[in-house]
């Protein structure tokens, strides 16, 4: 084999052998079992969402085909859900990006003190967001929270933080982008960095507005890490869990009930297994064209950094 | 940008103290809290200025929680070396299954490569609740419900496809000619991979490895659904100790500190390879 290999040195390196045949079957093997092993317990949840079962009613469990999905599209407090998610994502996903864009902004030129700011700035990523939900409890606590005390004193009297309906999206909005502005700032600061000198050196020479150039020519060379960056966190975000579980279990009543909170209570709450199946089925459906389009956009990105290493 | 006018520096200025102010406030508060007493808490207007406590940490250390209410046992260090075995263990095992197989689909083309590497990538994004739910029930029938054995498996479910991914990156951006030198050389391809595509691939397994330890640490629903007590997590184990000790908020503080310090620690002491992990090989810092 090593013959085969000194006689045709330019061959294509995708073709030419590194080892004996088997030896990347072998390699992978391991990777593979454990694809297998997440592979069967999706099976099984698509079998459980065609299926009434209900781990309090055993005898009860029967195939229904599609009984579950057509309940649950006419079920009201599901479509509450979805639209609760949906605004949930929406809503993080744009305050970030705003927030992490306009960071990423400010620290751009690097400099001693840019570099420090962004550093620390990882901090809060590095936060499980399940803590980081208990960190900002502890700060809006009505006895002793400090925020709850700095609008107190600014007159805001009452306002009751994850506790009220009223504020409790806006509360769980605010750990949500504590904890993951970082990341579109990072990615977007890096996509900065790397853009092309030339056409902001050409720019600046013949005076053109700050505004033009933001517009015309920063905003677009960085439009591709925008929408992997947006896609990531659209991804993430639909599929929140951590920070609303901890920090309200999807109340108060069903103010923040986004699916898997959904999924999760049907399933440990109300024992119901097809149910919360088909839950979850409708939100896979919902990540799996959203993670396809990221994944696109992702590779194009990479093969791009690629090219410019 | 530079040759800015003093006005508009003194705005950029106050919107990075703003920001600055933002996302660091909470982790000082917080930090602050944990060395205070609860009457020093409870305060009204809070105040920086205190004597400093190490009761807090030392409740937690030694796992008894003396109040007016009584002694309370606490597992919180349990559930800290909990997050360490597992995080650990669970790295370990992703490197060793997951770089031969970063290099196998970094190396040949052939039948399932991108088969295995775009599923695991997929359910990487797929709600974790879909596998974890009829897997608890499985894990009941074959007993590994509570087992490390058990979570440090459904754990591969965070750390593979990182390390799959992000190494493969690395291995793809190495020339196969100076492997190819060096099997000419008579090597066989087990010393090609440990001495010539190992070394140059480590700052990938560094950070695909530094971002999934910090992931698994991280990791809440998992363990949540999988676990009790005994083999919980700071991440879920902190939430039921809040639950367990009501009010003793300076305890919490302390809990919370200790169970971020060492996802913070090691992002300051690595934080060149966490922004490249992170930016999941997408940017080339």
């Amino acid at each position: 084999m090593a013959a085969t290999t000194a006689t045709q040195p330019t061959a294509s390196p995708r073709k030419s052998r590194l080892g004996p045949a088997l030896l990347p079957y072998l390699l992978s093997l391991p990777a593979l079992i454990v694809c297998i092993g997440i592979i069967i317990p999706f099976f099984t949840a698509v079998w459980y969402s065609l299926q009434r079962y209900n781990l309090n009613l055993p005898y009860l469990r029967g195939f229904v085909w599609f009984q579950q999905y057509i309940d649950l599209f006419s079920d009201p407090s599901f479509w509450h859900t979805v639209q609760v998610s949906l605004l949930y994502t929406a809503l993080t996903v744009i305050l970030e990006l705003l927030l992490g864009l306009g960071i990423a902004l400010l620290l751009r030129r690097p400099s001693t003190l840019h570099n420090i700011m962004s550093i620390a700035l990882l901090l809060p990523l590095m936060v499980a967001p399940a803590i980081a939900s208990l960190m900002w409890k502890l700060m809006t606590h009505p006895d002793f929270g400090i925020l709850s005390w700095l609008i107190q004193q600014v007159g805001v009297t009452n306002f009751r933080w994850a506790a009220a309906p009223s504020s409790a999206l806006f509360t769980v909005l605010l750990v949500d982008i504590w904890v993951y502005t970082p990341f579109m700032m990072i990615l977007l600061l890096a996509g900065l960095r790397g853009l092309p000198k030339q056409p902001f050196e050409a720019a600046e020479l013949d005076g053109v507005p700050a505004s033009f150039v933001f517009f015309r020519i920063t905003l677009p060379m960085l439009t591709p890490y925008i929408i992997t960056a947006a896609l990531f966190r659209m991804l993430d975000s639909i599929q929140q869990f951590d920070i609303i579980y901890a920090m309200t279990q999807g109340g108060p009543g069903d103010t923040l009930m986004v699916f898997q909170v959904m999924a999760y209570l049907d399933f440990f709450q109300n024992f119901n297994v097809g149910r919360s199946a088909a839950v979850l089925m409708v939100l896979w459906a919902i990540a799996y064209i959203l993670s396809n389009v990221f994944i696109k956009h992702w590779l194009r990105l990479r093969e791009r950094a690629r090219g410019a290493a | 940008m530079d040759r800015s006018n003093p006005v508009t520096k003194i705005l950029r200025g106050l919107a990075l103290l703003a920001v600055g102010l933002f996302f660091l406030f909470p982790l000082f508060w917080v930090a602050l809290m944990s060395f205070q007493t609860n009457e020093q808490i409870l305060r009204i207007p809070p105040s920086i200025v205190f004597e400093p406590t190490l009761s807090n940490y030392w409740a937690l250390i030694s796992g008894r929680l003396v109040s007016t209410a009584g002694v309370l046992e606490i597992k919180f260090m349990g559930n800290l070396w909990n997050s360490v075995f597992l995080s650990t263990t669970s790295v370990a095992l992703a490197l060793i299954l997951g770089v031969p197989a970063a290099y196998a689909f970094a190396r040949f083309r052939f039948r399932l490569s991108e088969d295995i590497a775009f599923t695991l990538l997929s359910f990487r994004f797929a709600p974790p609740l879909l596998v974890l739910l009829p897997l608890s029930l499985y894990f009941q029938d074959i007993g590994l419900t509570d087992t490390y054995v058990g979570l440090i498996w459904v754990y591969q479910l965070i750390a593979l496809p990182l390390i799959l991914w992000i190494v493969r990156g690395y291995f793809e951006d190495i020339s196969p000619d100076i492997e190819h030198a060096y099997r000419i050389d008579g090597h066989s391809w087990w010393k090609t991979f440990t001495r010539i595509a190992l070394p140059l691939a480590r700052p990938g397994i560094a950070a695909a490895a530094l971002l999934s330890f910090i992931f698994c640490w991280n990791n809440f629903i998992f363990a949540l659904i999988l676990a009790s007590a005994g083999k919980q997590p700071v991440t879920v184990g902190a939430l039921a100790f809040v639950t367990a000790s009501g009010i003793q908020y300076g305890q919490i503080a302390a809990a919370v500190i200790l169970s971020i310090l060492p996802t913070l620690l090691l992002a300051l002491y690595a934080q060149r390879y966490l922004v490249e992990g992170l930016s999941l090989g997408a940017v080339k810092g």
